[in-house]
C-alpha cells in the first residue's frame, strides 16, 4: 500500500424524493406504496404516451448543481440513453448526457474528512428518471412500476479520491446536503442512494496531475450503502495491489465489475469492449427551454441553510462546543427539532444538552428515529420550562421525559400523575423550615459552633417532610438565613 | 340515401333540420364501411355498435368519421396496423380524438395503414392490401390508406391521418381528396403511436379544404401531455377562409417542376407536371403572383437519405416499448431476452426489421457522426432554404409525386430514379413541421393527382385559404371516387 496511490471517482445516484410527482409523468413520487398503484400509461411507455417535464424535479436538480458549483446551462436538453432491460418499459432512459450539457457541469465541493477539509472536483451532475424495480423468484420475476420515472441525478466526480474514507466523508456530506435542501430524504436503506465506484492505483512517486500516470480504471457497479462502498473501494485496493505484486497488474484490462455484498468482493462483468452503445440521441418529444438568470438567482435564493452554516451558527452564536454542533447537524430531522425548540423560546445550551444526550441516547437504544418519536419539541420546551421555573426538578425531568415516551402522554400529565411539584412559594418552604428549626434546636447549636454542613441535613428534614417537593436551593438559602436570625 | 358523400356543413343543416338524424347517418356510414371493406380492404376494425348521439352547434356533431389505427382509442382495438399490437385495447384516448369526441363527432370505424406509419404504399398492414377506390388494382399510397380511401369512397366526410414523411398528402393526392397537416404541435400528439417523434404529424383527410378546417378546428389545441403542443386558441381556420387571395405570392421549385429535368419522362409524369402548371396559370388567374425558384439540386437530393436516417433513428428507439411484456401478445421464451427477440421477430414484418436496422446503424457510435448528425445539418440546410422562401413568398406550391397512383403490381410502373426529389419533397414539411395540404388538380389517365401547397409555421390559416380560393376554381372539390376500370 505504501508503494501506491489510489485514485477513486464516484458516481452517486440519489432519487428526488421531495417532489410531488415524478420527472416526466403526473405520477406520484412514492414508490414504498402498494406495488403499480403510482403509475400513469407513461410510466408502463403504453403507445403514445409522452414525457412531461416536472418543473420542480428540475428545480430541485439546479439547486443541487449551484451547491455544487458547477455551471448550469442556458438551455436544457434531455436525450435517450437505448438500452433494453426489463426494468425498462420504453426501451430507453430520459437521462443527460454531457454534450449538450446537462443541470451541472465542471464543478467542485469542499467536505471535511476527518479533521481535514478536502476539495473533491465534480465532473457533471444530470437528471434522469429511474427504472422500474423488479424482484427474482425461483420460478418467476415481479416487476413494480412505482419507481419507473421517479426523478434521479446522477452525480459524477473526478477520480479525486485517494482513499474509502474520503470517498464516504463524501457521500455522507453529499447526503446531508440533500436532505438539508429538501432535495431528497437520501436514505439508502429505501434504496435512494446508488453509487457506481472506479477505482484504479498508481506508483506513489509518479504525478497524478498527468492522467497518462493512472493506472487501468476498474468500475465497480451499484454499491448500495456507505459501508458496501468503502468495503468495495478496499477490497479492489487490494486486489489491484496483489496483481502490481505478483507482476500481472498489466495485464489487467479496463473492466467493470459488481459488488458481492454477501461475501464482501467484487466480481468480474464486462471488460471495456464489450461497454454497451447507448446511441444516445436528443429527446424529440421535450423541446429544449430556456433556463433564465432569473429563475437560477430565484433558486439560489431559496436555498436553505444547510448543514454547514448551522453547524457554525450553533458554536458562533449559541456557545454550543463544536463537539455537539457537529452533532446536531448530522441529520437534518434532529437539527430541526433543535431548531424548533429554540423557536419556542427554550435556552439553546440547555436544549442542545437535552437534545445530545437524553433524547439522542434514548433513540439510540431503542433504534428510533427522531420522527417516530412521540416528545415534540413543544413538549421539550415545557420540560426544560419546568426545570427553570423550579416547578421540578433537573433529576424528576429526566424521569418525566422516560414517562412521556413510554406512556405517550404530555409532560404536564405525567407531571400532575406522579404528584410531582416542587414546592416554590417562599411562605410555604419558610413554614416548613420554622417547622424544621423548631424540631431540630441542637441543630442550630451544632451549626453556630461553626460545623454548618448540618444545613444538608436540616434542609433533607424538609425534603423528607415535603417528600422531595421543595426547591433545594431555594430551601437551602432559606435554611441559613433562618438560622442566622435565631 | 346519400349523405355521407356531402360536406359537413351540408349534413349538419340537414341534421339541424331535422331532415336526418346521427343514428341514420352512422347506419349508412356502417353500411358503406362493409362494402368498401369487401371492396378495398381499408378497415381494422368496423364499429357496428356505432351510436348517434345529439347535435349541438358544433359541425362535427353527430356526424361520423373514421380514426386510423395508430391513434390510441379507449376501448377500442388500436393496432397500428401491426401483429405485435393485433390484440391491444388501450385504455386511454388520445387526446386529438378525445377532442373530436367533444365535439360529438362519432367515429364508425378504424382505418388500416403501413404497419405504423412506416410505408408509403398501404401494402403493409397485418390485415393485407388496402386498395385504390378508383382502381383497385392500383395502392392508396400510405401510410394513411385506409382513411385516404374511406374518404374518396364516400363512407364518411373525413378521417384522421398522421404524416411523418408525406403520409397524408400522399394518399390524398393518389385517392383524390383533400389531406392536410397542420403546423408542428398544432395538434396534440399525446395517444399517437410514434414513429418518428421529430417528423410525426397528426391531420385530416377530407374531400373539401372547408371540411379539413373545421375537423382540425376541433382536434387541435395545447395539450398538458404533450410539451412540444402549443396554444393556437387565437387561431380559427375555419373562419379564416375567405378566398381573398389577390396578391399572395407563391413559388414552385424549377429543379422539380421542370420536365426537362426528367429526360426519361414518362408520359403520365409529363401530364402531371403539364398539369401542374395549368393549376399555376389558375393561381394567377386568381390574383396570385407564382414565379419560379431554384434550389441546389444537391440539397433536395439529398432529402430522402435525410428522412431515411432521421426517421429510422427515432423509430428504432420509440419502438423499444415493443416487448410484448406490458401489453401485446406476450411470445414464448426461456428468459425475458428470448421473449422480447420471439416477440419482435414474429410481430414486426420485414420491410420495418430493415429501417430498425437502418435506425440502430446511424446511431451507433462509430457512425452516428457520419450519418445521424449530418443527417440533423442536412435537415436544418433543407428548413432554413425553405424559410428564406417564406421570407418572400406566402407558399410554396408544388406537385405530388410523379403522377397518378402507382399499382399494386410494381412491374406494371416505370422506375425512373430521376424522379425521386419529386416523390419525396413532401418530407421537407416535417423537417420544418410546416402546415402543408395536398388538393385534387386534375386527373392524368382517368386517375387523380394533386398538388401541395406548404406555408411557414403557424400560418396555416394563411396556406388552408390558398388552397380554398384555388380549389374553387377547380372542379375537383367534394369528388367521389369512381371506379375507372
Amino acid at each position: 500500500m505504501d508503494n501506491y496511490k489510489v485514485l477513486i471517482g464516484l458516481e452517486m445516484h440519489c432519487e428526488i424524493s421531495e417532489t410531488n410527482t415524478k420527472v416526466f409523468s403526473s405520477a406520484a413520487n412514492n414508490y414504498n406504496g402498494l406495488a403499480n398503484s403510482n403509475i400513469r400509461p407513461v410510466d408502463m411507455a403504453f403507445p403514445g404516451t409522452l414525457p412531461v417535464v416536472n418543473k420542480e424535479a428540475v428545480k430541485k436538480a439546479l439547486m443541487a448543481s449551484i451547491i455544487l458549483n458547477c455551471k448550469q446551462p442556458e438551455y436544457m436538453y434531455f436525450e435517450r440513453k437505448n438500452y433494453y432491460y426489463p426494468d425498462l418499459p420504453k426501451g430507453f432512459q430520459i437521462t443527460q448526457e454531457t454534450k449538450p450539457a446537462p443541470v451541472g457541469i465542471y464543478g467542485s465541493l469542499s467536505y471535511e474528512c476527518g479533521d481535514l477539509i478536502k476539495t473533491v472536483r465534480i465532473n457533471n451532475i444530470h437528471l434522469e428518471e429511474d427504472a422500474a424495480s423488479s424482484d427474482h423468484y425461483a420460478t418467476c420475476s415481479t416487476i413494480d412500476y412505482n419507481r419507473a420515472g421517479v426523478p434521479l441525478l446522477e452525480l459524477v466526480t473526478y477520480p479525486d479520491f485517494h482513499s474509502a474514507d474520503e470517498a464516504v466523508a463524501f457521500l455522507e456530506t453529499m447526503r446531508s446536503i440533500y436532505q438539508y435542501a429538501g432535495i431528497s430524504e437520501a436514505d439508502s436503506k429505501k434504496g435512494q442512494i446508488r453509487c457506481d465506484v472506479n477505482v484504479s492505483i498508481m506508483d506513489k512517486n509518479l504525478d497524478e496531475t498527468d492522467e497518462k500516470n493512472w493506472g487501468t480504471k476498474v468500475e465497480i457497479k451499484n454499491v448500495n450503502s456507505f459501508g458496501g462502498v468503502r468495503d468495495a473501494i478496499n477490497y479492489e485496493i487490494e486486489r489491484q495491489i496483489e496483481l502490481k505484486e505478483s507482476g500481472e497488474y498489466d495485464k489487467m484490462e479496463q473492466q467493470t465489475r459488481r459488488f458481492d455484498e454477501e461475501t464482501g468482493t467484487t466480481i468480474y462483468m464486462r471488460s471495456k469492449v464489450d461497454a454497451i452503445d447507448y446511441k444516445y440521441f436528443i429527446e424529440p418529444n421535450i423541446p429544449k427551454f430556456k433556463i433564465s438568470k432569473e429563475w437560477l438567482e430565484e433558486i439560489k435564493k431559496s436555498i436553505p441553510e444547510l448543514a454547514n452554516e448551522r453547524k457554525e451558527k450553533y458554536i458562533n452564536e449559541y456557545g454550543i462546543s463544536a463537539y455537539d454542533a457537529k452533532i446536531l447537524v448530522k441529520e437534518k430531522s434532529i437539527a430541526d427539532f433543535y431548531e424548533d425548540t429554540l423557536k419556542l423560546g427554550a435556552n439553546p445550551k440547555s436544549t442542545s444538552n437535552w437534545v445530545t444526550s437524553i433524547i439522542l441516547g434514548y433513540l439510540n437504544k431503542n433504534e428510533m428515529e427522531i420522527k417516530d418519536m412521540y416528545l415534540t419539541s413543544q413538549m421539550l420546551f415545557d420540560l426544560i420550562k419546568m426545570v427553570e421555573d423550579g416547578k421540578i426538578s433537573s433529576k424528576q425531568s429526566k424521569e418525566v421525559f422516560y414517562k412521556v415516551m413510554e406512556d405517550k402522554k404530555e409532560p404536564n400529565m405525567i407531571v400532575s400523575e406522579l404528584g410531582m411539584k416542587q414546592i416554590g412559594g417562599e411562605d410555604e418552604i419558610l413554614k416548613i423550615v420554622t417547622e424544621v428549626l423548631d424540631e431540630q434546636p441542637t441543630a442550630i447549636e451544632t451549626y453556630k459552633q461553626g460545623r454548618t454542613n448540618i444545613v444538608d441535613f436540616l434542609v433533607g428534614q424538609v425534603m423528607k417532610k415535603t417528600r422531595g417537593q421543595a426547591n433545594p436551593a431555594m430551601t437551602r438559602n432559606m435554611m441559613i438565613s433562618e438560622i442566622e436570625k435565631r | 340515401m346519400n349523405y355521407m358523400s356531402k360536406t359537413l356543413k351540408e349534413i349538419h343543416e340537414d341534421l339541424v333540420k331535422g331532415n336526418i338524424t346521427s343514428d341514420d347517418l352512422i347506419q349508412e356510414s356502417l353500411k358503406k364501411s362493409h362494402e368498401l371493406q369487401e371492396k378495398c380492404n381499408a378497415f381494422v376494425t368496423i364499429l357496428d355498435n356505432a351510436k348517434g348521439v345529439k347535435i349541438t352547434d358544433n359541425i362535427l356533431s353527430g356526424i361520423p368519421y373514421g380514426i386510423k389505427d395508430n391513434y390510441s382509442t379507449k376501448g377500442i382495438l388500436s393496432t397500428g396496423s401491426s401483429n405485435t399490437l393485433k390484440d391491444y385495447v388501450p385504455f386511454f384516448t388520445a387526446t386529438a380524438i378525445e377532442n373530436l369526441e367533444k365535439a360529438g363527432a362519432v367515429a364508425v370505424n378504424k382505418t388500416v395503414m403501413d404497419e405504423f406509419g412506416m410505408g408509403g404504399t398501404g401494402t403493409t398492414g397485418h390485415t393485407g392490401i388496402v386498395r385504390n377506390p378508383w382502381d383497385t388494382s392500383r395502392m392508396c399510397a400510405g401510410s394513411s390508406a385506409g382513411s385516404a380511401c374511406a374518404v374518396a369512397a364516400g363512407v364518411y366526410p373525413y378521417a384522421t391521418g398522421s404524416d411523418t414523411g408525406d403520409s397524408i398528402r400522399k394518399p390524398a393526392a393518389y385517392c383524390g381528396i383533400v389531406g392536410y397537416k397542420p403546423t408542428y404541435g398544432m395538434i396534440s400528439r399525446y395517444g399517437l403511436f410514434p414513429f418518428a417523434s421529430s417528423l410525426d404529424h397528426c391531420g385530416v383527410l377530407s374531400r373539401c379544404v372547408e371540411d379539413a378546417a373545421i375537423v382540425v378546428d376541433n382536434m387541435k389545441g395545447i395539450d398538458k401531455n404533450d410539451m412540444t403542443s402549443w396554444d393556437s386558441s387565437k387561431i380559427h381556420l375555419h373562419d379564416s377562409l375567405n378566398g381573398q387571395v389577390k396578391g399572395k405570392k407563391l413559388c414552385y421549385i424549377k429543379e422539380i417542376c421542370n420536365i426537362e429535368n426528367y429526360p426519361n419522362a414518362s408520359a403520365e409524369l409529363k401530364k402531371h407536371l403539364e398539369n401542374f402548371q395549368a393549376t399555376i396559370t389558375k393561381c394567377r388567374d386568381l390574383g396570385m403572383e407564382v414565379e419560379e425558384v431554384s434550389i441546389d439540386q444537391k440539397l433536395l437530393n439529398a432529402l430522402a437519405s435525410v428522412y431515411v436516417v432521421i426517421s429510422c433513428a427515432e423509430a428504432t428507439s420509440n419502438m423499444s416499448n415493443l416487448t410484448g411484456i406490458i401489453f401485446g401478445p406476450r411470445a414464448e421464451g426461456k428468459n425475458y431476452i428470448d421473449m422480447m427477440k420471439n416477440y419482435r421477430t414474429e410481430g414486426f414484418s420485414p420491410l420495418i426489421k430493415r429501417r430498425f436496422v437502418i435506425g440502430s446503424y446511424v446511431l451507433q457510435a462509430q457512425n452516428k457522426n457520419r450519418y445521424f448528425f449530418n443527417a440533423q445539418r442536412v435537415r436544418r440546410l433543407l428548413v432554413d432554404e425553405w424559410k428564406k422562401l417564406y421570407e418572400k413568398y406566402d407558399a410554396v406550391i408544388l406537385p405530388v409525386g410523379s403522377g397518378p397512383a402507382k399499382h399494386l403490381d410494381g412491374s406494371l410502373d416505370i422506375l425512373d430514379e430521376n424522379t425521386q426529389v419529386l416523390e419525396e419533397h413532401l418530407q421537407v414539411g416535417n423537417f420544418g413541421g410546416f402546415p402543408s395540404i395536398t388538393i385534387p388538380n386534375g386527373f392524368v389517365d382517368n386517375l387523380p393527382v394533386g398538388v401541395n401547397i406548404t406555408g411557414n409555421c403557424y400560418d396555416d390559416a394563411n396556406v388552408l385559404n390558398i388552397a380554398y380560393a384555388l380549389e374553387s376554381v377547380m372542379d375537383y372539390k367534394n369528388q367521389i371516387a369512381k371506379e375507372v376500370k
